[in-house]
């Protein structure tokens, strides 16, 4: 596959790895001069979440709830009553497990203007080992109504995500990592809610990807690519709502679907696109993500090779599936 | 903003009528939360028409009181008592946990009516009204937050994490009442898991903490006028209330937490409610449809 393939606004080659996280503390600081009802919550993390640089420019508007998610939920759900628009953060695990019934409650159903920015979530995290490792928030979010759930894949959407939010009412779910990304856009890309992009055509197989599988979906591509094999890579980002058209048309032009994801299998992106393909576009599927199983200690990016959630491993599905497809083929024939 | 009145005969002729009417809400509906309504109506009736600065015909007044129901099953009285503030028609109290009604068998937020916070699952309102209260403060707003919680919702830990926050806040603009009828779901909370020493928990939290008989109207009045004078911490009513408050058959009987009152009930009921109002009301021969007829002519009528 040619170059003049790739979209424009992805960077011919990665250069830099960057904290996502770092991202969303420095435009929280930038937000905060613009929107006077900004304010941020946060439980017990704010140096690991980088709320912390929000909190030193604005104390007023900065409150440390203490290791109390679920105070933190509902008293973020009073700020928005009030009128305010209230970022609340920790770890992923601890925001939507320990906190889900408060969300449930004080945020999603009476459809309130709490924006959760959760960081640490996924394998990735390393070396604190599974009880730390979100690998079902997406889900957890993603069943409740009035919820959008975004996955940014590096920094530059990172930023770009949260200006947008700030903007968006209604809860909103975004998903963060501990570990550096690589940053794949240039400044030129855009995010809009519920908008899939994508970052090179292909119409061999279809790669949905989010977060840093994003990444790995275009190093698959490339690899791909030498064996002859057009890989199409959408960033999905918006898991909810999903871009069901964008999904449906490359599904419909591939004929083989793959999803990559640092979470279960289960409820997350793979499970989210399972349900679009079933009902209106039903395609053959892969999904590369965590086995419906726990995590472990250790290095947070040679964790992703453990659990076989790298490029090697989505060429693997592709070739899995076309060959599936060929079989099948020859079946009916 | 709405009259207020400190006069305990009008505001217990208040209570008197919104009692009726909950439990003609709750006998229509078949199903609801009698005992810790009944319990709740005269910290309600006080709040509503004698301490908080609200309009119902402007329910989005931005300088207005907050008050959160952090007892949403007893929510039953909170409708009776915004029907007759004047939010809504008495008459929709009927449509009480119907498919579609505002009045959903717990508080879901909804201004047009009143109600500040959707509540029901406990252990959330405080913290919501944290928030309201920050907000207040961030504003350098001369509004008051109210919230009322249910004894048993002192058995959520959520509740104690919020209750750590307002103290540690030094929320002054903040007044929290405990329902304390001592009943929760599956009976006597001593036969549960007690949680005495109420006041002293609190207390031990950084609280400002008053203790009084709940349906003294007096002394929730003039308990609200020293959490308004206190100051740099929380203020809160510990209400010792009766579960099923002002109908015999229903006072401090556990088991009407969460059953509505039947034919024979709400008879009783409204014998004893109407007691030297309606000297001639005799309900005894009606049953099914044509009491509920009956009373449907008796709920329209301002005889009450």
């Amino acid at each position: 596959m040619s170059r003049s393939k790739m979209s424009d606004f992805v960077v011919d080659e990665v250069t830099e790895d960057a904290y996502i996280r770092e991202a969303y503390g420095r435009t929280l600081v930038d937000l905060g001069r613009r929107y006077p009802e900004l304010v941020v919550l946060d439980a017990d993390l704010t140096v690991s979440t980088r709320t912390n640089l929000f909190g030193k420019e604005f104390p007023k508007r900065f409150f440390t709830m203490g290791v109390s998610e679920q105070d933190m939920m509902a008293t973020a759900a009073g700020f928005a009553l009030a009128g305010k628009i209230p970022f609340a953060s920790t770890f992923a695990v601890f925001a939507t497990g320990r906190a889900w019934e408060h969300i449930r409650q004080s945020i999603a159903f009476p459809n309130l203007n709490v924006k959760i920015v959760a960081t640490h979530a996924g394998v990735t995290v390393g070396e604190d080992g599974a009880t730390h490792q979100a690998l079902e928030d997406i889900a957890l979010m993603r069943v409740l109504p009035n919820m959008t759930v975004i996955v940014p894949a590096d920094a530059v959407e990172t930023e770009k995500v949260i200006r947008a939010l700030v903007e968006h009412n209604g809860p909103a779910y975004v998903r963060l990592a501990r570990a550096k990304f690589p940053t794949i856009f240039k400044e030129s890309y855009e995010f809009e809610i519920g908008k899939a992009r994508v970052l090179r055509e292909g119409k061999d197989v279809s790669i949905f990807a989010v977060g840093i599988m994003v990444y790995e979906a275009l190093e698959a591509a490339k690899i791909l690519e030498k064996d002859g094999i057009g890989a199409c890579v959408v960033n999905i980002s918006t898991i909810k709502p999903i871009d069901v058209e964008t999904v449906v048309k490359w599904a419909g032009i591939t004929g083989a679907v793959i999803t990559a994801e640092d979470h279960n299998v289960i409820g997350g992106l793979g499970g989210a696109v399972a349900e679009v393909l079933g009902e209106y576009c039903p395609t053959p599927i892969r999904r590369i993500g965590m086995k419906d199983r726990f995590g472990t200690s250790g290095d947070g990016l040679q964790l992703l090779e453990h659990f076989g959630l790298k490029a090697k491993n989505i060429v693997q599905a592709a070739h899995e599936i076309l060959e599936f497809n060929s079989q099948k083929r020859s079946v009916v024939v | 903003m709405v009259q207020r009145t400190t006069d305990v005969e009008v505001l217990k002729e208040i209570a008197r009528k919104v009692r009726i009417d909950l439990l003609n809400a709750l006998h229509r509906a078949k199903s609801g939360h009698t005992g810790g309504s009944l319990s709740s109506v005269d910290i309600l009736v006080t709040l509503y028409f004698s301490e908080l600065r609200h309009n119902p015909k402007n329910p989005r007044w931005e300088d207005r009181d907050r008050f959160i129901l952090s007892k949403g099953h007893g929510v039953p009285a909170l409708y009776a008592v915004l029907a007759h503030a004047g939010y809504f028609p008495r008459q929709e109290l009927m449509t009480l946990r119907r498919p579609g009604s505002r009045l959903q068998g717990h508080p879901e937020y909804d201004l047009d009516i009143g109600i500040e916070a959707s509540t029901g699952s406990l252990g959330h309102g405080l913290s919501a009204a944290n928030g309201i209260a920050l907000a207040a403060k961030i504003d350098g707003k001369n509004i008051r937050v109210y919230v009322l919680l249910s004894d048993g919702e002192l058995q959520e830990g959520a509740t104690w994490e919020a209750i750590t926050t307002s103290s540690y806040r030094k929320l002054d603009n903040l007044c929290a009442i405990v329902d304390r009828n001592r009943f929760q779901n599956d009976g006597a909370m001593s036969e549960i898991k007690d949680i005495e020493p109420v006041p002293d928990k609190w207390r031990a939290f950084g609280w400002e903490v008053e203790v009084l008989e709940g349906h003294d109207i007096a002394s929730l009045i003039s308990a609200f006028e020293r959490a308004k004078k206190t100051k740099g911490k929380p203020f809160v009513i510990i209400a010792n209330t009766t579960k099923g408050k002002g109908v015999s058959i229903f006072e401090n009987k556990g088991h009407y937490h969460g059953v509505a009152p039947n034919d024979e009930e709400i008879k009783t009921a409204l014998n004893e409610l109407l007691k030297d109002k309606n000297p001639g009301l005799s309900l005894e021969k009606l049953t099914g449809k044509e009491l509920r007829l009956e009373l449907d002519k008796l709920f329209g009528a301002s005889r009450i």
